[in-house]
């Protein structure tokens, strides 16, 4: 009995340094971005760009703008968050400060969450000043059940920043990082693009139910996170 | 009167190493006594930082094998530390944030002789209260920076890969007065395996009358394999004498 609590003490030590050094990298990565900005401020501008000149060049009505808006929305802020994505490891290789976390004790995984959870504050930041403006330019307002919105955005979000963090850092050794993240990203996360770009037309339409598509993004996140943090190790050591 | 063979903290066995059709290292053998300090001499392209960033476990070699405190290197994280040529230091952040962030990520156990970042710091000839971010260093400050962060990392086995490149020589002969000292610093351990601990050095340089008080033995590469080794206790009688009282 001793022997079965003195495991679990382990066990619990064991996670409780793991999710502080989650929460160190992640604290560090959002210090970072807020003393150099580089990675928000090239995706609003990116972000805000697209969703302006689909707009002047659709000109849509309401119908039509529901239809379209989701396809938008998702593909203005996937391109958008290419560009946080190959930055946030870039600071990594400047200074070789990625020799010094290959050798150190901490768990690798727990760098990726780090950064992973950064990217998704940084792209959600980037979504909460998008929105209004795309309800505005685009003269949305949902027929379906607007909350689920809620559950869409961050599901979506996060299906495109764990799989874009790891394969950004898989592309870092790379001469065309830059070139590689898109062409390995875009066909890996296209279910996740088709559950995202389904789920928010659905709500904005009100024409389907998105609870399936909703579900096949949870599914997607829950797989994809599990291989990305078991297989971040081999991807941070290899030569 | 029995003779026992030093511990041995690090060890390479006939290793090569290839880049594409060029051999970094060719068919190295080479040991580092526990508590032993090493100064690697030898031209640009001869092997050195090759042969630091094997032992730091950072690459892995073509053939042969390396073994630190008898496993392979990545099994002892906590007892290598690894200086190089660049400060492996965030630009945006200063350099108390630095340490305090890579010493968090170390998870000491328990008592460290270094004394945690600020002292490190202080140590090196650094102001801790210095808001400024690494960036905006000169070359030598953020040099020393880098050794602050790999002395405050309580290593048993020091990697230093041309520590004394863009320091001048005040400050370089601060670096190995200090780093004489951190030899004396007391390893922890338990008391089983206190003979077996002591705090090793291996340092590469092109400037060997800096380093020469670290160089007990000093190796010199050519062509990725060693061509002499000198210790101190053979060149210099007197001095070896002096060491052992």
């Amino acid at each position: 009995m001793s022997r079965v609590l003195n495991d679990l003490r382990q066990d619990l030590s064991r996670a409780r340094s793991y999710f502080g050094h989650v929460f160190l990298h992640l604290q560090k990565d959002l210090r970072l971005e807020w003393r150099s900005r580089d990675s928000v401020v090239g995706m609003l501008f990116f972000a805000l760009l697209v969703v302006i000149i689909f707009s002047l060049a659709f000109d849509p009505t309401a119908a039509i703008s529901r239809q379209i808006a989701g396809g938008i929305l998702w593909v203005a802020l996937l391109f958008a968050s290419f560009t946080a994505l190959n930055q946030s490891w870039t600071r990594e290789q400047r200074n070789r400060v990625l020799e010094a976390h290959r050798m150190s004790p901490a768990s690798p995984s727990a760098l990726f969450l780090g950064k992973a959870l950064a990217n998704l504050i940084f792209v959600s930041f980037v979504e909460l000043i998008l929105a209004p403006l795309f309800l505005i330019f685009y003269n949305l307002h949902a027929l379906g059940e607007g909350w689920k919105m809620l559950i869409v955005m961050p599901l979506g979000t996060w299906a495109l920043v764990c799989n874009g963090t790891f394969f950004a850092a898989m592309g870092l050794r790379t001469r065309n990082r830059e070139l590689l993240l898109p062409l390995i990203l875009v066909p890996i996360s296209l279910p996740a693009l088709m559950g995202m770009m389904q789920a928010t037309t659905a709500i904005l339409t009100g024409e389907f139910d998105p609870g399936l598509w909703i579900r096949l993004l949870i599914a997607y996140n829950i797989a994809f996170t599990t291989v990305c943090l078991l297989l971040f190790d081999a991807v941070l050591c290899a030569e | 009167m029995s003779c026992v063979p030093p511990a041995m903290a690090a060890r390479l066995d006939v290793v090569s190493k290839l880049y594409g059709n060029f051999a970094a290292l060719r068919k190295l053998s080479v040991e580092f006594a526990v508590g032993s300090s090493t100064v690697v001499l030898g031209d640009n392209g001869a092997g050195k930082s090759t042969l630091l960033r094997m032992l730091a476990g950072l690459i892995a070699p073509t053939r042969g094998t390396v073994s630190v405190f008898g496993a392979e290197p990545k099994r002892h994280r906590r007892r290598i530390a690894y200086m190089s040529h660049e400060a492996m230091l965030y630009d945006e952040l200063s350099a108390l944030e630095n340490l305090r962030y890579f010493a968090r990520l170390q998870a000491q156990r328990g008592d460290c002789a270094c004394g945690g970042p600020e002292r490190s710091l202080r140590a090196v000839g650094l102001d801790p209260s210095l808001k400024r971010p690494v960036g905006q260093y000169s070359q030598g400050m953020r040099q020393r920076a880098s050794l602050a962060r790999v002395l405050q990392a309580d290593p048993e086995l020091l990697l230093l890969d041309e520590p004394f490149s863009n320091l001048d020589v005040d400050s370089a002969r601060h670096m190995v007065e200090l780093l004489t000292e951190f030899r004396t610093w007391p390893v922890m351990g338990t008391a089983d395996d206190q003979a077996l601990r002591g705090r090793t050095i291996i340092l590469t340089t092109h400037q060997a009358h800096l380093a020469e008080p670290l160089a007990e033995t000093t190796l010199t590469m050519r062509g990725g394999t060693v061509a002499s080794t000198i210790s101190r206790s053979a060149a210099d009688p007197d001095q070896a004498k002096e060491d052992a009282r």
